[in-house]
């Protein structure tokens, strides 16, 4: 069992979604993150005061997957979130100690898997 | 030099020409929550950039061009640069023309801030400025010629209160060729384009409609039966389209929608430009609630095709004003109106007249718009790079954000400026 977190372009964010969609992996989270990587600081003027915007907007993917779903996880978040420019963004995998489904109580590889309703 | 200045005329049509000029910022606020965030900055721009553009042109040569002679087809140049333009009234006026020269201004600028809505999200800044200049003197200043200053159509007999003609199908049909040259969003017809904050759309809506008091209340020139007529349909009218909106929503979707109400209230606003001083609050009424009907149709049909003409111009706009043109073919009524009755009061022949008007302008406005387009696309490239129009089109094009924070923002110090970073845009 891993966490696969990626963090991705905004504008990435829905490609990132159809790709995790044709890989049939069907649970996970996003969040709005701000975070610095590396990329060109983008210059802003507002009524004369010029700011660099150190930060730049981000999405977090956060990934719960059995160890067979790790490698297909890591392959669609980079299909979509690649662009080939400096900001494209990390994924980062970890090892997840439990998982615990609420409803049922269900841990480990059984709350990772999906179910159909 | 004829009539006499008119002080309560001049009052109210002073007062008119601040409540037209307000509706475009207000029409910026409408379609700035109609985008995307990322882009909601550009788009309320392009609005400002056009009261700004297009008070320049119309000084110099669109106010002569459509107002000075009686020209068929274009006025001449007498008024070119504002001469002769001062406290005295145009024939027949009663108000200073300086007055009318503004009110008229007010009607230029928000027709090309109205076809902003074509190409918001990806039309690069330069280009649609340019654009606004040419378009505002060669489309803009020619179809109000025809309605309104003694060119071919108004000669003819053609019946267009506010500018049914110029405004609302000039617009709508040249949002269909803009949207048509500039070519849709990338992710057009691939991916749900949400509208960002619904509560901007209602209260852009909510504040184009208090404007539309001053623009088809002002259009009689004074405070005479005309204009009391058209301001109260101004209320009657898109309080009807709001209703069969409601009853449309209700039928498709079971819900009725924020966004479809600020809608209705446009398409019953565009819907009573032509017609405001010429039909009596009853049909107006009905002019109303019958507007909704293709407006709706084509809302729903256009998002099924690959035309991304982005925000509805032509369903809101084009169509809305065809159908009010036509309406008036029908149900004009000259006990109300002084002028002329419509077909339903055994005038056939006005029906005639208005529906040379529904096919000229649209014709007119759809293809000098695609060809000037096509050439201004010559000279410079009309729209953002894929990847510039994935960042957003205020950081690429402004160098701002609408919501911006300031998490992670560093100040530059005057000395650094230009020195440290390179803005992202910056090609290559």
């Amino acid at each position: 069992m891993k966490l696969v977190i990626g963090i991705v372009r905004p504008e990435q964010a829905n490609q990132v979604l159809e790709a995790l969609h044709r890989a049939e992996v069907r649970g996970f989270s996003m969040s709005r993150v701000q975070g610095h990587g590396g990329e060109v600081e983008r210059v802003e003027t507002y009524r004369g005061t010029t700011v660099q915007m150190g930060l730049s907007e981000k999405v977090r993917f956060e990934v719960a997957v059995s160890d067979g779903f790790v490698d297909k996880t890591v392959a669609a978040i980079c299909e979509g979130g690649r662009t080939g420019e400096v900001g494209d963004g990390k994924i980062f995998v970890v090892p997840l100690d439990q998982a615990v489904r609420i409803r049922t109580g269900d841990s480990d590889e059984g709350a990772v898997t999906p179910v159909s309703r | 030099m004829s009539a006499a200045i008119d002080t309560g005329d001049t009052a109210w049509m002073l007062v008119a020409t601040a409540l037209v000029l307000m509706m475009t910022p207000a029409l910026g606020l409408f379609y700035a929550g109609l985008v995307r965030s990322k882009n909601t900055l550009n788009t309320f721009m392009m609005s400002i950039a056009a009261i700004a553009v297009a008070s320049m042109t119309w000084a110099a040569v669109g106010y002569s061009l459509a107002f000075d002679g009686d020209g068929s087809l274009i006025g001449g140049l007498g008024n070119a640069f504002l001469s002769g333009v001062d406290f005295a009234p145009r024939q027949g006026g009663t108000i200073p023309e300086l007055v009318f020269f503004a009110f008229q201004a007010t009607f230029c600028i928000i027709t090309v801030a109205l076809i902003s809505g074509a190409v918001v999200e990806r039309m690069r800044f330069g280009p649609f400025l340019v654009f606004a200049a040419l378009w505002s003197v060669l489309v803009y200043a020619v179809l109000a010629h025809w309605a309104f200053g003694g060119g071919w159509l108004m000669a003819n007999g053609t019946l267009d209160f506010a500018g049914g003609v110029p405004v609302e199908m000039g617009s709508g049909f040249s949002a269909l060729a803009a949207a048509l040259v500039v070519g849709a969003r990338k992710e057009w017809g691939r991916q749900a384009l949400l509208p960002h904050n619904a509560v901007y759309v209602l209260l852009g809506a909510g504040l184009l409609w208090f404007g539309w008091f001053g623009f088809n209340g002002g259009s009689g020139f004074g405070t005479g039966h005309p204009s009391v007529l058209a301001f109260t349909n101004t209320l009657l009218c898109p309080a009807c389209t709001l209703v069969v909106w409601f009853a449309l929503d209700l039928i498709r979707g079971r819900k009725v929608t924020a966004i479809g109400a600020a809608t209705a209230i446009v398409v019953g606003c565009v819907a009573i430009t032509p017609a405001g001083g010429f039909v009596s609050p009853g049909w107006g009424m009905l002019l109303g609630a019958l507007a909704a009907l293709p407006s709706y149709a084509i809302i729903v049909w256009r998002t099924r095709t690959r035309v991304d003409e982005t925000l509805d111009v032509l369903a809101a706009h084009g169509t809305a004003g065809f159908f009010g043109i036509l309406f008036i073919g029908f149900f004009a009524q000259a006990s109300w109106n002084g002028v002329s009755d419509g077909l339903f009061y055994g005038n056939a022949a006005q029906l005639g007249d208005q529906a040379l008007a529904a096919f000229a302008a649209p014709a007119y406005a759809f293809v000098m718009t695609f060809v000037l387009l096509k050439l201004i696309g010559v000279v410079m490239p009309l729209r953002a790079g894929d990847r510039e129009e994935a960042l957003g089109m205020d950081v690429v094009q402004h160098g701002e954000e609408a919501y911006v924070t300031g998490e992670g923002a560093i100040l530059l110090l005057p000395d650094d400026v230009g020195k440290v970073a390179v803005p992202v845009a910056d090609p290559g």
